[in-house]
C-alpha cells in the first residue's frame, strides 16, 4: 500500500476497532522494536505485546483478526496516542496499513504526528465512535469514508460530522503537511528571526 | 512592558517567524537537543531531500536511550543499539553537530545534561525529540517534545509549525510537610487533573511553593507536566534560576550575563499576568504519593486506599481502573503500604539529578537492601555520577546492596538491557507505569519519589517514609 502523499481531502477504507482508553504509545509500539535507524517494516510490530503472548503466540486482537485484514480505518476511544513522543507509533500504524485514525480524542503530540505522516487522525463524540465499532464488528466488510472538506464520516446509511484541529485540517486538504518545504518558504523570515532573538549560548569549549 | 502578559505568550511572540497557510505558526527554535533514538530517521529524512542542517550551533546531541549502564565497551553486546550509536556518531560528524558521547565527561539524559551546561536558559524555545523535553521548562524556557517530523523540520529550518496552546496557571501555596518532596506535587497534579487534563495547554506552575523549590525540583515538576497531557510546562525565572546557571560551561560571562540577565527578567510573566485557566494547590496537605495502576494519573497519597470501582460513576472510568487492576493485580479499596516489591529504579530525567541520589543515599545509608530485591541506581549523567562520587554515594549505595551504574536512561524504557522480568514489580522513581514501560510486558511499575523508592529498597515493601522515624 502506498504512503500517503499530496493533497488529501477523502479517504474511505474498511474499518478496524481497537478498544479502550489511553492507548499508549509504548503499546502501539513496544519500546525494545524502536531500535532501528529507519521506519521501514516497523508495521510487524505494531501493538506487539497486544498480539503476541511472550512466547510468541498469537492473542485475540483486531490486529491478527483476519476479519479486519486489509482495514485502514483505525477506531479507538479516549486519549488514544498518548505516553511518549515517538512518531515510531504513528509510522507503525501507517506501515501496518492504516490511512486514518478516528478517536474520541488524543494525545496531543501523537495527533501531530500522524498529520506530519498524511494520516487525518479525527475525533467522533463517545457514543458515535462506538456506534462505528459496533457496526464494524457485526460487518467488517462496511466501508468508512472520510471527507474532510466536510468534516464528514459516513458509514452505509450512517453520517457523523467529525472533528480535527482546523491547521491539521487545512494542512492535508492543502498538501502541505509535509511540513519542511511550508517552513523552508519563509528563509528570509528565518534568518531574520535568528538575528532578532537575543541568544547567549557562549561557546566555550 | 505589558504588566498582564504571561511568559508562555511573550516567548511566543518573540519566536514566531510567519503565519502558515495552515494557520499554524511557525517558531524561531532557539536550541535543539537531539539523542540516538529518534534522530536517525529524520537525518535520513534532510539527507534524501538535499537539506542540511541549518545552524548546527544551535543543536546539541547526546546518548542516552540505549546506553548500557553496565559494560559500555565497544561496540555494545546489542548491535542494534551499537547500530544507533554508530548513526548518531556518523550524523553528528557529517553536519557538525557538537555530541556529547560516551568518551566526553557530560554525557548522559539528554533533559539533565542540556540544564547543567547552561545550555538551558530562560526565554528560549527547545525542542527536541524525546516527550519530556517539558523538563527545561523549569528554566523559564518553553520547550516542546517534537516527533521525527518535527526533528527533521527543525534540523532543515531552525523553525517548527505548531498551534499556540492555551495557559493554565498551575498555583502551589504553603510549606511541603516531611518525606513530601517534588515528586509528589507533580503525581498529585496529575492524579487531580487526570492525564488528559493538560491536552491543549501549557502549564505555568507558580506560588510560594514553586518558589522556594531549588531547580532540580523545578525540573522534576516541568518533566512530568506531559504525564498531565501537557506538551509544555514551565516555572518563571529568578534568583535561584540566575545562580543555578552562574559559571555553567555554555552560560554567558562577564557583559554578556548582564544583558543575558536583563533580557531573562524581562520574559517572566508579569505581576498581573492572566492565564486561560486556573488551578491552585495546597502543598501542606500532601502525602507521599505512589502510583497504584498503569497510568500515571492512577495515584493515590500512600495514607489513602485505591479507589472502590462502586464509588466511581463514569463507566469509561470504571473501565480503566478495572483494566489497571487487572494488570497490577491489585484490588479496589486496597491500601498501598506493604506491597512486595521485586526491583527498585532510582534514575531517570524526573529523579537522577544528584539532589535525588542525596536523599535516596540519606534513607539507604546504614541499611541493607531487603534480600528478596533487586536495587540500583543509575545517575542521571556522568556530571551527576562525578559529583555522586566525590561524595561518597556510591559507596553508600554499594555497602547496602544497591548496584551503581552508568549513566543514562536505563530501566526507565528499558531499551538497553535492564530490564523487569515477568510479573516483577518495581518501585521507581522515573515517569511512566504504563503496561510493558520497563521492558517486560507483565511487568508492573509504581511510581513515587526517590525517597520512597530507596525505603521500599531496604523494607522490600511499599511504605511510608514519614513513619518509624525515617523521615
Ligand atoms: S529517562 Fe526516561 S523519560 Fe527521560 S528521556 Fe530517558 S527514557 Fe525518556
Amino acid at each position: 500500500m502506498k504512503e500517503p502523499s499530496g493533497i488529501i481531502q477523502q479517504t474511505a477504507g474498511r474499518g478496524i476497532p481497537v478498544r479502550g482508553n489511553d492507548i499508549d504509545t509504548d503499546q502501539i509500539i513496544p519500546a525494545r522494536f524502536m531500535k532501528v535507524v529507519s521506519f521501514e517494516g516497523l508495521g510487524e510490530y505494531a501493538f506487539y505485546d497486544q498480539r503476541f503472548t511472550e512466547q510468541g503466540a498469537p492473542k485475540d486482537h483486531p490486529f491478527n483478526d483476519n476479519r479486519f485484514k486489509g482495514a485502514s480505518v483505525l477506531l479507538a476511544n479516549r486519549n488514544f496516542g498518548c505516553g511518549s513522543s515517538r512518531e515510531h507509533a504513528p509510522q507503525a500504524l501507517m506501515r501496518f496499513g492504516i490511512r486514518a485514525i478516528i478517536a474520541e480524542s488524543y494525545a496531543e503530540i501523537f495527533q501531530g504526528n500522524c498529520t506530519a505522516l498524511g494520516i487525518p487522525a479525527l475525533t467522533l463524540s463517545s457514543r458515535d465512535v462506538r456506534v462505528l465499532m459496533d457496526v464494524v464488528e457485526d460487518s467488517p466488510e462496511s466501508v468508512i469514508g472520510i471527507d474532510l472538506e466536510d468534516k464528514r464520516v459516513m458509514c452505509g446509511d450512517l453520517e457523523f460530522s467529525c472533528d480535527l484541529p482546523e491547521s491539521y485540517r487545512n494542512a492535508l486538504t492543502a498538501g502541505t503537511w509535509d511540513s519542511t518545504s511550508v517552513l523552508l518558504d519563509q528563509l528570509d523570515q528565518i534568518r531574520e528571526a535568528h538575528s532578532r532573538i537575543p541568544c547567549f549560548i557562549t561557546h566555550q569549549e | 512592558m505589558n504588566s498582564r502578559e504571561n511568559l508562555f505568550n511573550k516567548v511566543w511572540d518573540l519566536h514566531k517567524v510567519a503565519t502558515l497557510p495552515t494557520g499554524q505558526d511557525q517558531l524561531f527554535i532557539d536550541l535543539h537537543l537531539v539523542h540516538e533514538v529518534t534522530s536517525p530517521q529524520a537525518f535520513q529524512m534532510i539527507r534524501e531531500r538535499g537539506l542540511t542542517v541549518h545552524h548546527p550551533e544551535r543543536t546539541f546531541a547526546t546518548a542516552d536511550h540505549i546506553v548500557p549502564t553496565d559494560n559500555q565497551q565497544r561496540p555494545f553486546s546489542d548491535y542494534l543499539a551499537e547500530a544507533m550509536m554508530s548513526a548518531l556518531e556518523e550524523n553528528t560528524r557529517e553536519y557538525n553537530i557538537t555530541f556529547f558521547g560516551l568518551d566526553t565527561e557530560y554525557q548522559g539524559i539528554v533533559h539533565i545534561i542540556g540544564p547543567e551546561l547552561g545550555l538551558t536558559q530562560p526565554g528560549m524555545t527547545i525542542a527536541c525529540g524525546d516527550s519530556h523535553t517539558s523538563t527545561h521548562g523549569a528554566f523559564g524556557a518553553i520547550a516542546f517534545g517534537i516527533g521525527t517530523s518535527q526533528i527533521r523540520d527543525v534540523l532543515a529550518t531552525q523553525t517548527m509549525a505548531l498551534s499556540r496552546p492555551k495557559v493554565r496557571q498551575i498555583h502551589v501555596t504553603g510549606t511541603l510537610p516531611p518525606g513530601v518532596y517534588a515528586k509528589d506535587i507533580i503525581l498529585r497534579i496529575i492524579a487531580d487533573l487526570g492525564v488528559n487534563g493538560g491536552i491543549g495547554y501549557a502549564y505555568e506552575y507558580n506560588g510560594d511553593t514553586i518558589a522556594s523549590l531549588s531547580m532540580e525540583e523545578r525540573m522534576t515538576i516541568c518533566n512530568m507536566s506531559i504525564e498531565g497531557g501537557a506538551r509544555v510546562g514551565y516555572v518563571n525565572p529568578d534568583e535561584t534560576t540566575y545562580a543555578y546557571l552562574k559559571d555553567r560551561n555554555y552560560a554567558p560571562q562577564g557583559a554578556q550575563q548582564v544583558q543575558a540577565l536583563e533580557h531573562w527578567a524581562s520574559v517572566a510573566s508579569g505581576p498581573d499576568a492572566v492565564y486561560d485557566d486556573y488551578y491552585t494547590l495546597d502543598a501542606e496537605s500532601l502525602a507521599p504519593m505512589v502510583t497504584w495502576g498503569i497510568n500515571p494519573g492512577q495515584a493515590i497519597g500512600i495514607d489513602q486506599r485505591i479507589p472502590r470501582i462502586e464509588d466511581i460513576e463514569d463507566p469509561q472510568e470504571q473501565e480503566s481502573i478495572r483494566k489497571a487492576l487487572d494488570h497490577m493485580g491489585f484490588c479496589s479499596g486496597e491500601s498501598m503500604e506493604g506491597k512486595k516489591i521485586d526491583v527498585v529504579f532510582i534514575g531517570s530525567c524526573t529523579n537522577g539529578r544528584i539532589s535525588d541520589l542525596r536523599e535516596a543515599a540519606r534513607i539507604v545509608q546504614g541499611n541493607r537492601v531487603a534480600p528478596s530485591v533487586q536495587a540500583f541506581v543509575v545517575p542521571g549523567s556522568k556530571q551527576v555520577a562525578r559529583q555522586a562520587e566525590a561524595e561518597g554515594l556510591p559507596e553508600i549505595f554499594a555497602e547496602a546492596g544497591f548496584s551503581w551504574r552508568h549513566a543514562g536512561c536505563s530501566m526507565c524504557l528499558a531499551m538497553n538491557p535492564d530490564k523487569l522480568q515477568g510479573r516483577q514489580l518495581s518501585a521507581s522513581s522515573s515517569n511512566r507505569n504504563f503496561i510493558g514501560r520497563q521492558g517486560s510486558p507483565s511487568g508492573r511499575t509504581l511510581l513515587m519519589s526517590p525517597a520512597m523508592a530507596a525505603a521500599a529498597a531496604i523494607n522490600g515493601a511499599v511504605v511510608d517514609i514519614r513513619k518509624g522515624g525515617r523521615i
